[in-house]
């Protein structure tokens, strides 16, 4: 553990990068085309003037070495995965195997083209049937679509489903309820679709009262939209009777698949009575986050939503081959161009090879056991504002704190000073100065040990230097930010 | 069945640390006596009894051997020459931007959420967002989205935020058929009324028609190059489309280098697809959309966005702004639902366009123009092939020959040749047209034996 002292005293930095722009020097070219082969044809007749540009006014001119050096640097400014425990609760952070990279690169993927004939893409297509296979095995559902590219892009998708299917019976209803605990993506999904959000209020473990669901769920309503375990990791052990109440209803199971990672293999939506389902492959199953994307976020459904899936879907014929098929004529439609993140699923489906049944069930032993052992060591030192037995995620608060004037804001900024990148902060909201842990299966018992070490010795700085802690960081390529400055004044682009 | 115990040797796995004493030690100072304990909040009926019914687990040289099977059943530009576009391009990809990305601290890092520890992602988006403003003649870009048909939706829900009262919007029937679809997906329940104006003998859209459509709507889209590859006219469009949101979608990035940006051309939103810009076609993805806008829109963009700031010594630093549009703060009333974007290709286009720069841009610009030029010359003069559209185009063309356009691509297949998209697929009646794609990878040898298979294969037909 770095000292006190120690992380005083290293506040020598070294210059930031400039930007590509500011490394530009006419002359200079990064890049080399073979000579034009052909004849060359007078520019006008191919494209009159008025159609043309013919300079692109302050574009860069680098050389290969100034863009190698220049990313190479700019990649030493941020911390990731690879470097250490990046305990962002909701987001997953866990190890990124390299085979995953290498198979997406393999060429025969790499350079296949969306539009090609189905002959000619008959590998690609039973790798997706085969991924659609997988989920649904793992969500416990019938039918998996894997067109949407992002856990937001996945919600649109169920929540359309759900409109259409209701509308089909002939009212669409008014109504999505959310709970406060949710992700901000689930509300603004819901609106997007076209509903209306009725929040509900989480009681004292942090979970939804069924009693609450029961008043709230009225004819208008067409379905909850419940993230299982909840953004405090509480897993809502009455999910069964939930779906009961919904269903008696006509209305629609939901779940925000986000924290899949704390039950694969040991228990599956379907089998809770969950209509619709989407998982963030990049947390459960490992696609790189790659700095906020690309990600992918297929979405399992139940038998009455199937024909509502978006189109196309992959199928297997009789004689083994696959194809692309159109004919759903209650489809809610295309819900992006091509196949989705092909080469996001190729990489989740070598994940879910490598790790195999025995291995998914392991994660979430692993993750659940880790972030249970931080929660056992951190609890004396932190406030557990909900003592609800969690799973793969611990939610603490910075009341312990505050009388010190010291918030969750200057807890995360001073974690970085001891190497790590801070925790998910102020979310959920109904956590005042919440502080969201998820370590993830990935990490030894020796780099939880060293988290957990230096959030103590936080605790302990705060009542003895508390200035420490408020200042912080101190060991960062740049310190606190004036973010007010960005939002008011905003500029947007380098400008000569 | 019985299911293995965790603090077996036997159950560990390459990919999680703990095994065996460390588990011990952790149940211990939890203070339960087996990790199912710690699964007791889930109920027992709905708990899986035994394991999932799925392969595995591997090794890596059971999934190299596996899923390099599956790629070999894959006929693609490894062994064939591809002329295949239609918003999926194959550009040179320089060496290093692999290797680049492959960079841990790019490739295995979150949002940028804690700017003290991500920089290196902040200003690269910084950075991308300045190459897209150039491009376009526009203001303000964003760090990205999906790609370039969910752009377009974002955009189409952008203009409808600016004007009240108006729910009709007109969209070009030249536009990337998946795009419209997508756009159709999108805004089915917001009550909004599509209108789609088709195209003239030159292939470009109808400006009577468009003329005639705007009453009422509030926003235009076309698409430029359009999906047949013809240039449209910017400032004809803008005239007729009069005061109404004027959208321009790209969904060939490279041909911002020689044409003229719309931004400077009457219209107040640019969105499209980044994959030209150097990334694989990869079966559709995952690729880049991008959006630019006005200064005047700035705070109705949906998406991240990265702003210039100083931190408490004055030193310039960059960080996530204008969040209040955003889920994560508006919730239900956000500008857009999107968290997740394409941050990890928006850096490779960054490299792409550094790389390439000023001169290259324009390059590759002027190498597609002449090349697709010198293709469109060698079809004029084949005996039954007719090119439909007379106006300006790119890098691609419309080809139409007496027969269907699937037998004309099959036989150009037996030449190792995937020559083009049958567009009868997409419009009724156009059957025997097919879409051909040029860039700077082709060379002259590649398109004198195009031109000389298609020929043949038109002979073959007529025997």
């Amino acid at each position: 553990m770095t000292a006190i002292e120690e992380t005083e005293v290293a506040t020598t930095k070294s210059s930031l990068e400039p930007l590509i722009f500011e490394r530009s020097k006419p002359g200079r070219r990064g890049y080399q085309l073979p000579a034009l082969d052909v004849p060359e044809q007078p520019l006008d007749s191919l494209l009159p003037p008025a159609l043309r540009r013919d300079e692109i006014a302050n574009e860069v001119e680098v050389s290969e070495v100034d863009v190698i050096r220049h990313f190479t640097r700019l990649s030493k400014l941020n911390v990731s995965i690879d470097a250490g425990l990046y305990p962002l609760g909701s987001c997953t952070m866990k190890h990124n195997p390299r085979i995953n990279e290498e198979i997406a690169r393999t060429p025969g993927f790499a350079l296949s083209h969306p539009l090609q004939a189905e002959h000619q893409v008959q590998g690609n297509l039973e790798l997706l049937w085969h991924l659609e296979q997988t989920l649904k095995e793992i969500f416990g559902l019938p039918r998996v679509t894997l067109q949407p590219v992002a856990g937001a892009h996945g919600e649109l998708t169920g929540i359309l489903m759900i409109h259409k299917a209701l509308a089909k019976s002939g009212n669409a209803r008014k109504y999505i309820l959310i709970p406060d605990s949710a992700h901000g993506t689930n509300p603004a999904s819901a609106a997007f679709a076209g509903y209306e959000i009725r929040e509900l209020k989480s009681n004292s473990r942090g979970t939804v009262d069924l009693s609450t669901l029961e008043a709230a769920v009225t004819e208008d309503v067409a379905a909850l939209m419940i993230t299982v375990p909840n953004t405090l990791g509480v897993f809502e052990s009455e999910i069964k009777a939930m779906a009961d109440i919904l269903h008696a209803k006509g209305a629609y199971l939901y779940c925000d698949g986000a924290n899949l990672n704390s039950f694969v293999g040991v228990a599956r939506p379907g089998d809770m009575g969950i209509d619709v389902i989407h998982s963030n492959l990049h947390k459960t199953f490992s696609t790189p986050h790659g700095g906020g994307g690309p990600g992918a976020g297929p979405v399992g459904v139940s038998e009455k939503l199937v024909p509502f899936l978006p189109t196309p879907t992959i199928e297997r014929r009789e004689d083994g081959t696959f194809y692309a098929d159109f004919s759903h004529p209650d489809s809610i439609g295309r819900m992006r161009a091509f196949h989705g993140n092909f080469n996001v699923l190729v990489r989740a489906l070598t994940y879910m090879r490598s790790m195999g049944p025995t291995g998914l069930r392991r994660i979430a032993q692993l993750a659940v056991l880790n972030a249970n052992y931080i929660r056992a060591r951190l609890k004396k030192h932190y406030h557990l504002p909900y003592d609800a037995p969690s799973l793969h995620e611990v939610v603490f608060s910075d009341k312990l704190q505050t009388p010190k004037d010291v918030h969750t804001l200057d807890i995360a900024k001073r974690l970085m000073d001891y190497g790590f990148h801070p925790p998910t902060i102020y979310f959920p909201l109904i956590v005042s100065g919440a502080l969201m842990i998820e370590p993830t299966e990935s990490e030894p018992k020796e780099e939880l040990d060293a988290f957990c070490d230096a959030m103590i010795a936080i605790a302990h700085e705060t009542q003895e230097r508390p200035e420490l802690v408020r200042s912080a960081p101190h060991t960062t390529p740049v310190r606190r930010l004036d973010e007010a400055r960005a939002a008011r004044q905003p500029v947007l682009r380098w400008t000569k | 069945m019985t299911l293995p115990d965790p603090t077996a040797s036997s159950s560990s796995h390459r990919y999680i640390s703990n095994a065996g004493e460390d588990i011990r030690e952790m149940l211990e100072v939890i203070g339960v006596d087996s990790i199912d304990r710690l699964f007791d909040t889930i109920p027992n009926d709905v708990k899986l009894k035994g394991l999932l019914d799925i392969p595995g687990p591997w090794s890596e040289i059971e999934t190299r051997r596996w899923f390099r099977g599956l790629a070999a059943r894959n006929i693609t530009a490894t062994d064939h020459v591809s002329f295949l576009g239609g918003g999926a391009y194959s550009h040179y990809q320089p060496a290093c931007i692999d290797q680049l990305l492959l960079r841990a601290e790019f490739l295995t890092a979150y949002t940028p959420y804690q700017p003290e520890v991500s920089q290196g992602t902040l200003q690269s988006i910084f950075e991308y967002q300045t190459h897209q403003c150039l491009l376009t003649g526009l203001d303000v870009a964003n760090a990205s989205l999906y790609d370039g048909s969910t752009a377009l939706c974002e955009a189409v829900l952008l203009a409808e935020r600016l004007v009240k009262g108006k729910k009709k919007v007109v969209l070009a029937k030249s536009i990337h058929p998946h795009y419209l679809e997508t756009v159709h997906t999108y805004v089915q329940n917001l009550g909004l009324e599509i209108v789609e104006v088709g195209w003239g003998a030159d292939g470009r859209i109808d400006l009577e028609a468009l003329r005639a459509a705007t009453t009422d709507a509030f926003a235009v889209a076309i698409q430029s190059p359009n999906f047949f590859g013809v240039i449209e006219d910017y400032d004809a469009v803008a005239q007729a489309a009069g005061t109404l949101t004027k959208i321009s979608v790209i969904a060939e990035a490279t041909s911002l280098g020689v044409l003229a940006p719309p931004g400077q051309h009457g219209f107040d939103i640019c969105v499209g697809e980044g994959q030209a810009w150097g990334i694989p076609p990869q079966f559709g993805g995952p690729y880049v959309g991008f959006m630019v806008v006005r200064d005047a829109l700035k705070r109705h963009m949906p998406g991240r966005l990265v702003g210039e700031t100083v931190d408490v010594d004055g030193k310039r630093a960059y960080v996530l702004t204008l969040a209040t549009r955003e889920q994560h703060i508006r919730r239900g009333k956000a500008t857009s639902n999107i968290c997740t974007n394409q941050a990890l290709i928006a850096l490779a286009a960054n490299m792409y366009l550094s790389l390439m720069g000023k001169a290259g841009l324009r390059e590759v610009g002027t190498q597609c123009l002449q090349k697709t030029a010198y293709l469109r010359e060698k079809l004029r003069a084949i005996a039954n092939v007719e090119l439909p559209f007379d106006g300006p185009v790119y890098n691609e063309l419309v080809v139409r020959t007496p027969f269907d356009a699937k037998l004309i691509l099959a036989d150009l297949e037996h030449e190792k040749i995937l020559g083009g998209i049958p567009l009868g697929e997409f419009y009724e009646g156009q059957e025997r047209d097919f879409l051909v794609a040029v860039t700077e990878l082709h060379t002259r040898e590649h398109l004198d034996h195009y031109a000389g298979a298609l020929s043949a294969a038109i002979s073959r037909e007529r025997r």
